[in-house]
C-alpha cells in the first residue's frame, strides 16, 4: 500500500470493513447462503410459482411507475426550490425531508385514511371512477411518497453548482429556453438524475411499511414481494422466504450496475485524455 | 455595426454600477473598457449583449435602438472569462451550437464545414472531437472565441478574455486576437482590468471609475496626458510628491517644473520611474538608495529623499548604483495635478 499523508487510514479503514462486512456482507451471504440450501428445482419452483411472479409484477411495475412520476415532479421540485426563492421557501424545501423522517407506517395509515373511498381524496376521486387504496395505484402513491427526497436531493446540488455563465452562453448563441433545457442543462443533470433514479427505484422495490396498509395485500393482484417474504418467515418457512428475498436482492443489484454504467456513459466528457 | 450608448444607467440593488455612461464605438473598432473592479466596465458589457437590461438611456446598434432587445436576438457574440464551454459537448459541437439552434435553417454539411474553417481560424485543427475537460485554458478560450464567432456577430463582446490564463499564454493570445480582429474586422469590446492588456491591443482605452468615464482614447493619448491623478497611478507605477504651485511652477522636495496656466496652491506631482535619473552631483532632489532591484531590463532604485519622500526609478543594467550610496534625483519629466 502507498505511504499517505493522511493520518488515520489503517484504523478507520479497518473499522469501516468490519463494520460493512457485520451489517451488509454477513446478513446477504445469509440469506444466500439459506436460500442454496434448497435444491436447485425447489429454489425454481418458488420462486416462480405463480404467486411470486405476480407479486414480482406488481412491485416491479409499481416501482417503474412511482420512479417516473418521481423523475419529472423530482426535477421539478428541484428546480423550483434552486431557481426562485419565494416566501415559505424554506418550509417547502424542508418538507421535501419529510417522507426520510416519518416512520413509513405513519405515512401509510395516513395516506390510507386520505384515499379510502370515504377519505378527503378517495371520495373524489371515486365519484371520477377511480380507486386507489387497495389498489396497484394505491401501492404507486405509497412509493411516490417515500422515495421523492431520492431525485430531489440528488439533483438539487447540481443545479445549484450550474455556472449561470453556460446558460447565458447558449442564450447569446440565440437558444430558446427549450432548446437551453434540452441541449444544455438536461445533460449536466443526467448523472444525477439517474443516481437519483436508482435510488428511488431500488427503494420503492422493498419498501414496507407504507404500502401494506394501503395496498389491501389481495394475493396475485395487490400483494408486494416484501409482503410474500414476510408472510413466508411468519410461516416459519425460512428457506422459501430467502428465495425469494434473493430475487429482490438481484434486481436491485441488476439495476445499480445498470445505472452505474449508464452514468459512467453520461460522464465520459469529464475523463482527461 | 457602429453602437452607441446614451446616458446609460444601472443599480443593482442600491449599489449604482453605471452612472450616466454615454460612449460610441465606431464600426470596426477595437475597444477596451478599462478600470479597476467595480468600475462597471463588467456591466456596460453585459448592458451591451442584452445580458443585463439597462435601468436608464439607451444602447444603439447602428441606428436601431437594441436597449430591450433580448440577448438571444441581439446578435451578439460572447466570450466569458471562464469560458463557459458546454462540458458535455466536442469542441466541434460546442462551435456547432449557435447554428444548431438558430431560426435560420442550416445544411448538416454547412454547419461540418463551418466548423471546420472556424477550427482552423483558431487554430484548433484536428481538436474538433476532444471534450473541454481535455484541453488547455488556452485552447479553450480559443474554443469560445470560435463559438462567439459562429453565428455571425455584429459585435464581439470579451469578459476579462485572458484574465484567467498564465503571462505567456496571455501574451501569445493578445497578438493573435488583434490578427483575427483585423481579419475580420468585427467591432469588438473587452473588458480587462489590465493596463498593460488594454494599451497593447486597442485602438482606443475607455477608462472607467465608479460607474463613470473617466478618459478615452488612444493608447498614445491617454499615457502622453492623463487628465487626472487617477489615471496616471492607474496606467501604471507613479511616484507622488506633495508639491506647491507658486506662479506657473510646481516646486517639490526642492525640484522646480514648469506649469504655466495652473492655479497656485497646494498640488501633487506625478513622475513615472524612468521620469527620475540619479546623479551624483546636483542639481536635483537630495536623497540616499536604500536598494536595488536587479531586473533583466535594467535596475530599479529605490531611494529615500531627506524629507522621507520614497523614489522608484530605473537606470541602464551598467549603472554601477548600490544601497546607502547618497546623490541627487533629477526629474526629466512630471505631471502635476491640483489637489
Amino acid at each position: 500500500m502507498r505511504r499517505n499523508v493522511l493520518p488515520g487510514l489503517r484504523l478507520s479503514l479497518g473499522v469501516t470493513l468490519f463494520y460493512v462486512g457485520l451489517i451488509v456482507v454477513l446478513p446477504l451471504a445469509a440469506l444466500v447462503f439459506k436460500a442454496s440450501s434448497l435444491g436447485p428445482e425447489d429454489y425454481w419452483r418458488i420462486v416462480s410459482s405463480s404467486r411470486a411472479l405476480a407479486s414480482y409484477r406488481v412491485t416491479v411495475l409499481s416501482a417503474l411507475g412511482a420512479t417516473i412520476f418521481n423523475l419529472f415532479f423530482g426535477l421539478a421540485l428541484a428546480w423550483v426550490l434552486t431557481r426562485y426563492r419565494f416566501p415559505g421557501w424554506r418550509i417547502v424545501d424542508a418538507m421535501v425531508d419529510l417522507p426520510f423522517a416519518l416512520p413509513t407506517a405513519v405515512a401509510g395509515i395516513a395516506l390510507t385514511a386520505l384515499f379510502t373511498t370515504n377519505g378527503w381524496f378517495g371520495s373524489i376521486l371515486a365519484d371520477l371512477g377511480i380507486k386507489v387504496a387497495y389498489t396497484p395505484l394505491g401501492i404507486m402513491i405509497a412509493m411516490c411518497f417515500t422515495s421523492l427526497p431520492f431525485i430531489v436531493r440528488t439533483v438539487q446540488p447540481v443545479l445549484e453548482d450550474l455556472d449561470p455563465a453556460l446558460e447565458e452562453a447558449a442564450q447569446s448563441l440565440g437558444g430558446s429556453d427549450w432548446q437551453i433545457f434540452r441541449k444544455v442543462i438536461l445533460p449536466l443533470l443526467t448523472p444525477a438524475l439517474l443516481a437519483g433514479v436508482s435510488l428511488s427505484f431500488a427503494r420503492s422495490l422493498g419498501e414496507f411499511g407504507a404500502i401494506i396498509f394501503i395496498a389491501g395485500n389481495q394475493p396475485m393482484s395487490t400483494e408486494i414481494t416484501a409482503l410474500l417474504v414476510f408472510i413466508r418467515l411468519e410461516e416459519y418457512d425460512y428457506q422459501a422466504a430467502a428465495a425469494i428475498a434473493s430475487v429482490l436482492l438481484i434486481a436491485a443489484f441488476v439495476m445499480l450496475a445498470l445505472t452505474n454504467w449508464m452514468q459512467s456513459r453520461a460522464l465520459r466528457y469529464t475523463v482527461k485524455g | 455595426m457602429k453602437i452607441r450608448l446614451e446616458n446609460v444607467v444601472k443599480t443593482f440593488e442600491t449599489f449604482r454600477a453605471v452612472r450616466d455612461v454615454s460612449l460610441t464605438i465606431e464600426s470596426g473598432e477595437l475597444v477596451a473598457l478599462l478600470g479597476p473592479s467595480g468600475s462597471g466596465k463588467t456591466t456596460i458589457l453585459r448592458m451591451v449583449a442584452g445580458l443585463e437590461y439597462a435601468d436608464g438611456g439607451h444602447i444603439y446598434f447602428g441606428d436601431q435602438d437594441a436597449t430591450d432587445i433580448p440577448v438571444r436576438d441581439r446578435g451578439v457574440g460572447f466570450v466569458f472569462q471562464h469560458y463557459a464551454l458546454f462540458p458535455h459537448m466536442t469542441v466541434a459541437e460546442n462551435i456547432a451550437f449557435g447554428m444548431k439552434v438558430s431560426k435560420v435553417k442550416r445544411e448538416k454539411a454547412a454547419i461540418e464545414a463551418r466548423v471546420v474553417e472556424l477550427l482552423r481560424l483558431v487554430r484548433l485543427e484536428g481538436l474538433g472531437d476532444r471534450f473541454p475537460a481535455q484541453i488547455s485554458g488556452g485552447q479553450r478560450q480559443r474554443v469560445a472565441l470560435a463559438r462567439a464567432l459562429s453565428v455571425d456577430p455584429k459585435v464581439l463582446l470579451l469578459d476579462e478574455p485572458f484574465g484567467a490564463l498564465d503571462a505567456n499564454v496571455r501574451h501569445d493570445l493578445r497578438r493573435w486576437l488583434r490578427e483575427i480582429h483585423r481579419e475580420l474586422g468585427i467591432t469588438t469590446i473587452f473588458v480587462t482590468h489590465d493596463q498593460e492588456e488594454a494599451l497593447d491591443l486597442a485602438d482606443r482605452v475607455v477608462i472607467l471609475k465608479d460607474g463613470h468615464i473617466i478618459q478615452q482614447g488612444t493608447a498614445e493619448e491617454v499615457c502622453r496626458n492623463p487628465q487626472s491623478a487617477f489615471v496616471m497611478k492607474f496606467l501604471g507605477d507613479a511616484n507622488v510628491l506633495a508639491a506647491e504651485v507658486r506662479d506657473g511652477k510646481a516646486y517639490a522636495s526642492g525640484a522646480a517644473i514648469d506649469v504655466s496656466g495652473m492655479a497656485d496652491g497646494k498640488a501633487e506631482l506625478y513622475a513615472r520611474p524612468a521620469d527620475l535619473d540619479w546623479s551624483a552631483q546636483g542639481p536635483g532632489i537630495p536623497a540616499s538608495i536604500t536598494r536595488v532591484l536587479d531586473r533583466p531590463d535594467g535596475r530599479r532604485v529605490l531611494a529615500t529623499t531627506e524629507t522621507g519622500d520614497q523614489l522608484e526609478f530605473d537606470v541602464e543594467p551598467e549603472r554601477p548604483v548600490k544601497a546607502g550610496e547618497g546623490g541627487f534625483v533629477t526629474l526629466r519629466r512630471a505631471k502635476v495635478f491640483a489637489l
